[in-house]
Parts: structure tokens; sequence; C-alpha cells
């Protein structure tokens, strides 16, 4: 009787999945632990953090991917409701115009953006009849452009880059021609110093500074220099949990949420390294997996987009912290504190495991 | 259906296709993290730990006393002291104005104060804690505390701060200190001090405080901390306490350096005395002096322009920086290089008519007495300062054997005082003037060095040296103002060594010649009768006077119709008691007049209370009448003939 109901409840999980999950999880409250400065009360935070998130994760799981493609065009356009009213009425904290306030609760629009930018063009190229055409790709395109535009004038590079990232593989996935990517990216090369012009005094610093963190090490290179003194005298061992000089001297800035991979890195050395990426590595193939052996367009092109998507802002995140990406404020997915980038996230973990748990009954 | 499911399978190979690409770029990219990962982490570890290190320890300098200056019975000259002081870093506050407006509404801050603040400002840098107020008192330090609060960036730090009790007394020997400039960084780089000197703020300027600065300052302790992000000290990890300065003992006493600077009255001049067996500089003195007070939080510019830009020159070290022609001070050195080089001997006598003429020509050169002084022998010569007799001496001796003798007497040449800044003065030769002026030598200008005028300059400080070598029987002890360095903490002393310098080889017959002929000097009929007249000791000396400006051929030299400040200068030089001399002087009183009248009671009541501990008679000093000082007379011709101020590091 247990036994059914326990079975009933964990049908739709994915049980390595949810393994890597956890565990990495796990790892990520232990850091938190000691990023916070031994701060008991964040770890409880977090907890309740990841219980929603993983709660939401359950309920996704249990939808079916059918039921999920009929609901995306409408995601789609209240996300994109919801964006103008950001950029009409939002409030303005640090500079930039990212939350709506709903009357309940305060929300921010560009974290639903990535779900349903995915699932969008998901849905539209499975109504697509045979191979995508040109002309697909081409509104497919322009999607994609409006959230990314709406979310870049808030501004919010790093999500505007991640959901033009999540975008661009449905694309990918989708057939787009290699000439158009080569095109693309010629073109895109071309209209870099347009896009420089375009961003925003601390945007193009950040670049700048990236480049050469010397040239302010104690104005916006700080940042930078401070998180590569960490990971690199973490060493090859680490300097042991609790133990890291940068992390808990406060020299490490941000670092319960976007730098928390050099506190990780200076306590836990390059093995630890090792294994956190060993686990990321194993949760992205785990996801692959489930995209190559998916049933229908939909489900297929959501979950590479899915998985490629969460690869992408790993690889940015420590990318950014160990110095060879610009810091563009993207957390490390399963490990940084935040409740809304942890419920994303584990709601795309959901998506999956709808796609990976249904795919028999998509089948009869 | 068929069809359908034949374009799904081909679309998923397709797909699989893509997304297998997908998979290698995602495993191309982690790789390309984990080589990242391994570059910081394992190839440049050394580097990223030494830089963590250092991001985390940090050394905080703990100052170390500075060493007292103390005369020769003990009396403190310069000692430290605590004091509250109100100072501010510009990097840590906002509104730098609005906070300074606001704290002055707690604490008194001065328009000086805030001169002085801009100014340090602009010398130091931006994290640098700079003074706005000093020398808060308990009041004012407890009512700032209560609102440290709301001045972040704003400290009451307990400093260090060097106080000078004599205040102007002997402020030209003890010198000062002052805040260290670019300037003192790049010497102390250069001498690789400057890590000695972090923390400090201050670095010996003038005198003996810039002299002995390796000695007075100590060396700095540090503590080893740990600190935080922004600075704040976490917990000692280790200490490393500081040594403080050595203690100067000088060989002067206060009390005789207070003696001889208010025999001074208020006329300029200098005063040099020095135990002639040792080189034991007993007093120095400079007229007039200045508080070295001033000095040590930075001096304003009122103050400033009043020392700076008075006529009197109090800034001027004079006995070391002054020169002046020695005058007749000067015979007694060309009498023995008269007896030395056996151009005279002893019952060689002129007959002396007023005047003296070179051969084949018609100028006079005069003696100071109209008419002469009839038969003059060396000695006589030397007791009235017949310059007749030295005109010729002068003249047959040449002006190169004469320089280069009386050379042995430190005269053209540096002391090697413990102070810094010593000239060399001038004896002139045939080779310097082509050098300096493009001409040949006149035998004239030899005539007139016989009597030590022409080029010749000297310092107060050569002129005392060159009497205290004669007191020596040519016997050059080196001079020294330092007697003993005393460590403060094992209390063990350091004794100056006499150093001989110079040996000038002397017939003790003619030395003799020279000694009588000084010793008549403070004799009834010698030129400072005066001086030795119920002394109780026998005296040698000399008294002198040197022009200020030159005076016309047949034209009279008359003190009241002069401007003070053209007036000749008043030299004398002593030594006593003369059968053992013990005290060697010179004093020299600027546009004084002549020199027995003006600066010869100077230097007898030094000797009285160095010799007998005689106190002089309380009375106010007799000062000429000076009318005020005619700032618009041509200021080329007003010498203190001295060579402006500046800071030495040789």
């Amino acid at each position: 009787m247990i036994n059914r109901l326990l079975h009933h409840l964990i049908k739709h999980v994915d049980s390595f999945l949810m393994t890597c999950l956890l565990f990495t999880l796990l790892i990520g409250l232990f850091v938190l632990y000691s990023a916070s400065g031994q701060d008991i009360e964040r770890v409880y935070a977090q907890s309740i953090n990841i219980a929603v998130a993983l709660s939401c994760l359950w309920m996704v799981a249990n939808i079916t991917p059918y039921q999920l493609e009929r609901f995306a065009p409408y995601l789609y356009i209240l996300s994109i409701l919801l964006l103008i009213g950001v950029a009409l009425f939002g409030t303005i904290s640090h500079g930039a115009r990212r939350w709506l306030n709903i009357g309940i609760a305060q929300i921010q629009p560009s974290e639903i953006m990535r779900i349903a930018m995915p699932m969008m063009l998901a849905w539209y190229f499975s109504k697509c009849e045979g191979k995508p055409k040109v002309g697909h790709f081409a509104f497919g395109g322009l999607l994609l452009a409006i959230p990314v535009a709406l979310i870049m004038k808030q501004p919010d590079l790093g999500t505007a880059l991640l959901i033009m990232a999540s975008g661009f593989y449905i694309l990918f996935l989708a057939g787009l021609n290699w000439k158009f990517l080569l095109g693309g990216g010629t073109l895109l090369a071309a209209l870099t110093p347009v896009f420089w012009f375009m961003l925003h005094d601390y945007q193009r610093k950040r670049i700048e500074i990236l480049l050469d963190p010397t040239q302010d090490p104690l104005g916006a290179g700080y940042h930078t220099i401070q998180a590569i003194i960490a990971i690199g005298s973490g060493g090859a061992a680490g300097k042991g949990w609790l133990n890291g000089t940068q992390a808990q001297l406060d020299f490490l800035p941000e670092r319960t949420t976007d730098f928390i991979f050099a506190v990780f890195s200076e306590e836990f050395g390059f093995l630890g390294n090792l294994l956190l990426l060993t686990f990321f590595s194993l949760i992205i193939m785990r996801g692959l997996t489930i995209a190559s052996q998916a049933k229908g367009t939909f489900s297929r092109l959501l979950a590479g987009s899915i998985t490629l998507t969460f690869f992408t802002y790993a690889f940015v995140n420590m990318g950014m912290v160990s110095g060879i990406l610009p810091v563009v404020g993207v957390p490390l997915p399963l490990i940084s504190y935040g409740g809304t980038s942890m419920v994303t996230l584990c709601l795309s973990f959901g998506i999956l495991m709808s796609i990976q748990t249904h795919k028999k009954l998509v089948a009869t | 259906m068929g069809t359908e499911f034949k374009n799904d399978l081909h679309e998923q190979h397709y797909f699989r296709l893509r997304l297998g690409f997908s998979g290698l770029v995602v495993l191309a990219l982690f790789t390309l993290l984990a080589f990242r990962f391994a570059y910081l982490q394992v190839k440049q570890y050394n580097h990223y730990q030494t830089l963590a290190e250092s991001n985390r320890i940090s050394l905080v300098p703990i100052l170390p006393n500075r060493g007292l200056i103390l005369d020769k019975n003990g009396v403190v000259l310069a000692h430290n002291f605590y004091v509250y002081a109100l100072e501010i870093t510009p990097a840590k506050v906002k509104d730098l104005e609005a906070t300074i407006a606001e704290v002055s509404q707690l604490v008194e801050i001065s328009t000086s104060d805030r001169k002085r603040f801009n100014k340090f400002r602009q010398q130091s840098r931006n994290f640098e804690s700079i003074p706005i107020r000093t020398h808060l008192n308990e009041i004012e330090a407890a009512k700032f505390a209560v609102n440290h609060y709301r001045f972040p960036g704003v400290e009451i730090k307990s400093r260090l701060f060097r106080h000078y009790p004599l205040g102007r007394l002997g402020s030209h020997m003890v010198g000062y200190i002052g805040r260290i400039n670019d300037k003192d960084l790049i010497n102390l780089e250069k001498s690789g001090d400057i890590s000695n000197y972090k923390g400090s703020d201050h670095i010996g300027k003038s005198g003996l405080e810039q002299f002995y600065e390796h000695r007075l300052h100590g060396t700095t302790g540090f503590q080893q901390v740990e600190i935080d992000a922004d600075g704040y000290a976490v917990r000692v990890l280790s200490s490393n306490p500081p040594i403080a300065g050595d203690n100067l003992i000088l060989s002067a006493d206060s009390k005789l350096q207070a003696i001889a600077e208010t025999a001074f009255g208020d006329r300029r001049g200098a005063l040099v005395a020095i135990n002639p067996k040792t080189g034991a500089v007993l007093s120095y003195v400079s007229q007039p002096t200045f508080d070295p007070n001033l000095f040590v939080d930075g001096i304003d510019t009122e103050n400033w322009q009043l020392l700076n830009e008075s006529l009197d020159k109090p800034l001027v070290n004079r006995p070391l920086r002054g020169i002046y022609p020695p005058g007749s001070t000067f015979k007694p050195f060309v009498a023995l290089a008269g007896l030395e080089t056996g151009k005279r001997t002893p019952p060689f006598a002129i007959h002396d008519a007023g005047f003296f003429t070179l051969p084949g020509s018609s100028h006079r050169y005069r003696d100071w007495k109209p008419g002469g002084h009839g038969i003059v022998d060396m000695q006589r010569a030397i007791t009235i300062s017949c310059d007749t007799f030295f005109y010729g001496l002068a003249m047959e001796l040449g002006i190169e054997k004469l320089t280069s003798f009386v050379r042995h007497f430190g005269f053209g040449r540096k002391s090697g005082l413990d102070i810094k800044g010593e000239i060399e003065g001038l004896l002139p030769t045939p080779e310097w003037k082509m050098r300096r002026y493009k001409q040949p030598w006149y035998p004239g200008e030899t005539v007139i060095v016989g009597i030590g005028q022409g080029y010749t300059l000297v310092t107060p400080l050569q002129l005392a040296q060159a009497t205290a070598i004669l007191a020596n029987n040519g016997v050059a002890m080196k001079p020294h103002l330092v007697a003993q360095i005393q460590n403060p903490l094992t209390g063990k002393s350091l004794t100056s060594p006499a150093i001989v310098q110079d040996k000038v080889k002397l017939n003790s017959d003619n030395i003799e010649i020279v000694k009588r002929g000084m010793i008549d000097v403070t004799l009834p009929g010698g030129t400072a009768a005066s001086v030795g007249a119920n002394a109780g000791y026998s005296i040698a000396a000399k008294t002198g006077t040197a022009q200020v400006i030159g005076i016309k051929q047949n034209a009279k030299y008359d003190e009241h119709s002069i401007n003070e400040r053209h007036r000749d200068h008043a030299l004398f030089i002593a030594y006593a008691p003369a059968e053992d001399p013990k005290i060697a002087l010179a004093v020299i009183v600027e546009n004084g007049g002549h020199g027995g009248s003006a600066a010869g009671p100077i230097a007898r009541k030094v000797m009285d209370y160095y010799l007998l501990g005689k106190l002089p008679p309380v009375e106010a000093i007799k000062t000429d009448i000076i009318t005020p000082a005619n700032a618009t007379g041509s200021i080329s011709t007003t010498i203190p003939a001295v060579v402006p101020e500046e800071e030495f590091h040789d």
C-alpha cells in the first residue's frame, strides 16, 4: 500500500537526474554555510527555497508534455505583457528596472521568460509542417528578439544573454542551416561595435576589465582579481571547508550569490572543482539523453534547450568567476543563494522529467 | 501516418546529430574550464597563495620613541610627549568640507589649522591620515569621542609629539623635526631606510635632529595582524616591539648657552666655543634664534614669512653658514706663517708710518691708526693689531704660501662638525680667482689678505676652530657637539672620541711669540684691554673688525653717519686660561663695530662662567643705539654674507 503510494509519488521523477541534483544541492548548502560566514539562518532560508523549488519540480514533472505544449503560447504572451509592464511600471532597484509589483507580491517577469521562451519556440517549431524553412527561423528569431530586447533594456545583460542562448539552442536543434549560423556569426562580429555602442557604461567597463582586471584593481576589477586569488590560492586540495581566507575575511564580493564558486574553489581546491564539474556533466549528459530519447518535436527541442541552457549558466558563471568571461551577473545553478532562480531552474528540470517519464504515454 | 512516422525518424536522426555536436561543445568548454582551474590552482598556486597571504596579513608599524637630546648636565633640550590629534583620512570621507565644518562645531579648528591641513593634503596621498587639529585638550577629545560615530574617516589619535622645552635656546644647534616630505621619501628610499619609516610622519630637518636622525629615530616595531577587506584588524598574529632611539648628550651646557645668547641682546651674530683639547663644542650660538616648536607640526604661513623674510635672517645657521671676512683675527695665523716660513724672525721690526705702499705704486694701504704705530715687532704687531706690519708680511709671503699655511688651521675647508650644511668659506688663490673671475691675481690683493680682508671669508665655526688649534699648539681636534650617545634601555653610552684631525708642525718658540702677543691684547695697552680687566685668569685674544662696505681712499669711516647694517662686523677670538687653554672661542657681532668693545664682552661672560662658574652681573645689555633698519637700503651690500638656507644631505 505504502509502496504503491510511494511509487505513485515518484513515478514521474527521474531518479538518476534527481540523485545528481540532490547531491549538487547538498554541496551548495555546505558552501553557503561557509560563504555566509557560518550563518545557519541563511542555510535554513535556502533549504526552504530548495523545498519550494523541488515541489514545483514535482508538480511540473506530473504535467504531461502535451499539456505544457498547449500552455506554451499563453505563457509566452503573458510573459511579454509582464515585461512590458516592467518597462512601464516596474520598480527600480540598484539602477535596474526588473521587478513588477502585482499587488500580492513582487515578481521578476524575466525569470518567467526563461521558461516561457524555449517553450514558445519549441511549440512554434512543432507546429511547422515538415522541415522548417528560412521564414520559420526568421519568425522564431523575432519571437526571441522581442523579450531579449525588453530584458536588455531593464538592463539585465546576464538574463538577456541566457534567454537568447536558450532560444538560439531551439533554433539550432530545429535545424537552422549551418550557412546561417556561420553568416549570423560573421554578422554578429560585424555588429559588435554597434552592440558595444548600445551597452551601458558599466557593462562596457566590465568587458574592458575582463580583458585586463588590473586596470582597476580597487574598483570594477576588484571582484575578478579577488575571485581569481581565491581560486588560485585554493590549490589542488583546497584550504578546507570554512578555512578559505579570501571568503572568510570578506575579500570576496557577492560571495553567497554570483561569486559563490570562488568560495567553493578556495576551500575545496582543484579536486573539488573537478567533482563539481563531474556532477554538472552528469546532469547535462542525462538531460541530453532525455532529449535524444524524447518523442515529438516539442519535447525534443525543449529538453535539448533546457539542458544546454543549464550548461550555459554553469559555464558562464564559472568562466566569469575564474576570469575567462566577463562579469555578467549570472548565478551558479543549484549552488548560488536565491529563491527565484532556484525555482525557475527546478521548473525546467521538472519539464525534463515530465518529458522523460511521460514518453510511454505519448507513444501509446 | 507512415510518412509522418518516417519523417519523424528522419527528424529525430537529424536532431540527434545536432545534439551530439552540442554535447561535444559542452565537453570542450568544460575541459577548457578544467584547464583554467588547473592553471590557476596547480601551476600558479604559489603566486596566488602569496597574494592571498598578503591580502590577509598586514604589518602594522609601531613607532619607536625618538631619542632625547640633553645638555651635558641632563637638561632636556628635546623630548616627546603624547598629545591627542584629530586626523582625517580624505579617502574615507565623502564630503570633506562638510565634515570639517561639522567637526569644527565640536572642536575648534582655526584658519591656520585649515591652511596647514590643506598644505599637508597636497603633499600626501588620499588614504593617509592627516592632522586637522593637534594638541586637543581632554575635554575636546572627550567631546569628539562621544560623537565619533557621526564622522567616519575622522579619528582621534594619540601621537608622540616632539617638544623643545627651552624653545629658542640653542635652536640652531638642536634643530627641529618636521613632517616627511617627498624629498625625504626619496632620500629614505635611496638609503634603504624607507621600511623603518613606515608609520613615521616626522624626520629631522636641521641641526642635530637631522645629523643624528639615524640614531634618534629608533627601530620601528611591527605587529603582524590578520585583517579583513576593510583593513580592520581581526587578531594579532605576532608582535615585534620597537626599539627606542638613542639619546644624545651634548658637550654644551644650556646655562652657558643662555648666558651667551643673552649677552648678544638683540644683536645679530654668532659664537662658537670649543674645548681645544678635545674638540667638544661648549657653546654654539646663532643670533637671532627661532622657536623650533613652530616647525614640528608644520609651520604656518604667517610665522614662516616672519622668520624667512626678516632682515635679521633668524633661520640662517650663522656659525656654520654665515661667512665673514676674518679681519684682524686673521693676523695671528699670518704671523705664524711668517715665523714658520722664516720670513720673519723675532728681532725684526718695522717703522710704521701709518701706511704701506707696494713698490712702484702710489696706492696707500692705510693702517687703522692714522700716523702709524712707530716701531713695531711681531709680538707688538699682534697686540696693537698693526696693519702695516701684516701688509708687508703678506706681500713677502705671497698668496700661495700664506693660504697653504693657514689652511692647516681649518680655514677654507669644512671642520666636520656634526651638523649638516657647513660651508667651506674661502681662502683665495690665483687659480681660484682665474676660475671665478677670469682675471689674474694682483699683488694688492695679497696685501689685504694679510689683515683678513679681500676675498678671504670664514665662518664663525672655522674661526673658533682655528683659535682652538692655535691654543692646542697646532693639534687640530675634530669639533663635535654630541659628547655621548646613550642607549635609553641599557643606559650605556658611547662617548664621542677625541679625534686628531690634523697636526700643524710648529716651532714652540714661534708659537710662543704669537701667544704672547695675544695675551698682551687683553692687558693694558692691548686692543681688548677692557676684556681682560679683573678676569682672574689670563686670556689670549685677538680683536677684529671686518668691513661691510668698502671705504674710499682718503674717506673717513664714521660710525655714526653710516647705516647700521653697513657698519663693520665686530670679531673676537680668544682662549683661556692662556697657559692651559680649556676654552677657545670666536664671537662675531654683525655690524657691531669694533671687536674689542662689541664682541669681547660677550666672550668674557662665556669664559667667566665656563672657567669660574661666575654669572654675569644682572644688567640690561647695553646695545648701540640702533636706528630702525632702513629696509630700503641696498640689500645687496647688507651682508650678513650668508648663503641661503637649504636642507643638506651630504
